[in-house]
């Protein structure tokens, strides 16, 4: 599949919302937990070798799993490979549940269905809807379940 | 540099909401004939089809940072994703029609993650307002303590008051004491619910002394409002780890 490489290594390289060195595997016959750095900006995750400026990957977090695994050890998983697992070691078990908190925010799906929900509470409170304010309400990424073609 | 093309091909044409889909011309790299493709664009990717009914995408433009702008092509219905690079590649794209035109400049426009990231803290900045006030007295035996809502600069100013269920595992049952549930089957990811109504979620953030204690440092939210939205929390958590006690216990006999 063409991507545009060049502008997702120049995200790849923007401050990030979380960033830290990580043991980490990929689901590959014979992988072994590496040290990586590994960076969260968007919804994608990038991993680098610990002194290399590029990453060797991205992993665009759309439809993906995170699960706490053993102590200090979380996955990531996509739904419709569920057994093929990223798997991370953090240093501390702290460490480990904030990266599961964050990644599991980290899609544009969440982001949506959040907006979605409070698109309506407010509607329910208050009788309107937020986002006419702004002149968005007829945007289609807006709406529950937007129409699909 | 590696991709998860697999997950992403399967993103690209599975049934979650499309923001928006139909024809559209590319223009060619390197030679300037048009190409008719099938776009389909899902949150922050556009992803290109070949044909409409093709399986797998044949390409994809993460639209993170683009700017999004008409064109004047002899083409007519051109407009044009530019990226800021000086070695950017500028996507020209040519609509059908006028209306189709503007229906994707404007999809386009709106496209990333940050805007949208925008729109959800600024309707959770809302909804906390009305929930809770602006601003209100403090509680008694208030410790000051980092929790959830107070978070570094760079990060949304607080968690939100109410998640929904997210990847297959409904969130709001990590209720602290609460035994973690087995990670659901099949379905991660997408709701099944047409409208999602989780109760209210506590701040899951286990307290830590490391980070989050600076974070306090940066908390937006003065003390008398962080203070009663805690007290409201707590309250919440009391009663939603009793519910689950109860439910656990089963029915009496």
């Amino acid at each position: 599949m063409r991507y545009n490489e060049r502008e997702l290594l120049s995200l790849a390289r923007q401050p990030a919302e979380k960033a830290a060195e990580i043991r980490m595997s990929v689901p590959k016959k014979g992988s072994v937990l590496k040290k990586r750095l590994v960076k969260l900006v968007v919804n994608f995750l990038f991993y680098f070798r610990t002194d290399e400026a590029e990453p060797i990957g991205a992993l665009l977090l759309e439809h993906c799993r995170v699960t706490k695994e053993e102590e200090n050890v979380f996955s990531i998983s996509f739904i419709e490979e569920p057994e093929r697992k990223y798997c991370f070691e953090c240093a501390t078990e702290e460490q480990c549940q904030e990266w599961v908190e964050a990644l599991r925010r980290a899609s544009y799906e969440f982001l949506r269905r959040s907006l979605i929900f409070y698109r309506n509470e407010i509607q329910k409170m208050t009788g309107k809807d937020p986002l006419e304010q702004y002149g968005i309400s007829e945007e289609a990424r807006f709406q529950l379940g937007a129409h699909r073609q | 540099m590696k991709l998860n093309e697999r997950s992403l091909a399967f993103y690209a044409t599975c049934d979650s909401p499309a923001d928006n889909a139909g024809f559209l011309y590319k223009r060619g790299e390197r030679h300037t004939a048009y190409h008719r493709r099938w776009f389909v664009l899902k949150g922050n990717m556009l992803f290109y089809f070949e044909e409409r009914d093709s399986r797998e995408p044949v390409g994809v433009i993460v639209l993170e940072g683009c700017n999004v702008e008409l064109c004047d092509s002899a083409e007519g219905f051109a407009f044009a994703i530019r990226f800021g690079g000086t070695k950017s590649r500028t996507y020209v794209l040519a609509a059908e029609s006028q209306a189709a035109m503007e229906s994707w400049v404007k999809s386009l426009s709106r496209a990333s993650f940050d805007y949208m990231r925008l729109v959800v803290r600024e309707l959770e900045k809302q909804l906390q307002e009305m929930r809770w006030g602006p601003a209100g007295g403090c509680g008694d035996s208030w410790k000051p303590k980092p929790s959830g809502l107070e978070q570094p600069r760079e990060r949304p100013p607080a968690l939100p008051a109410i998640l929904p269920k997210e990847n297959g595992c409904a969130v709001w049952n990590n209720a602290p004491g609460a035994e973690r549930p087995p990670d659901s089957s099949g379905g991660g990811g997408h709701d099944e619910e047409g409208t999602p109504r989780p109760p209210p979620l506590p701040p899951r953030r286990r307290v830590s002394d490391g980070e989050a204690a600076s974070a306090g440092a940066a908390v937006a939210e003065s003390p008398s409002t962080f203070c009663r939205l805690h007290e409201q929390y707590s309250r919440e958590v009391a009663r939603l780890r009793q519910d689950w006690q109860q439910r656990r216990r089963g029915p009496r006999p």
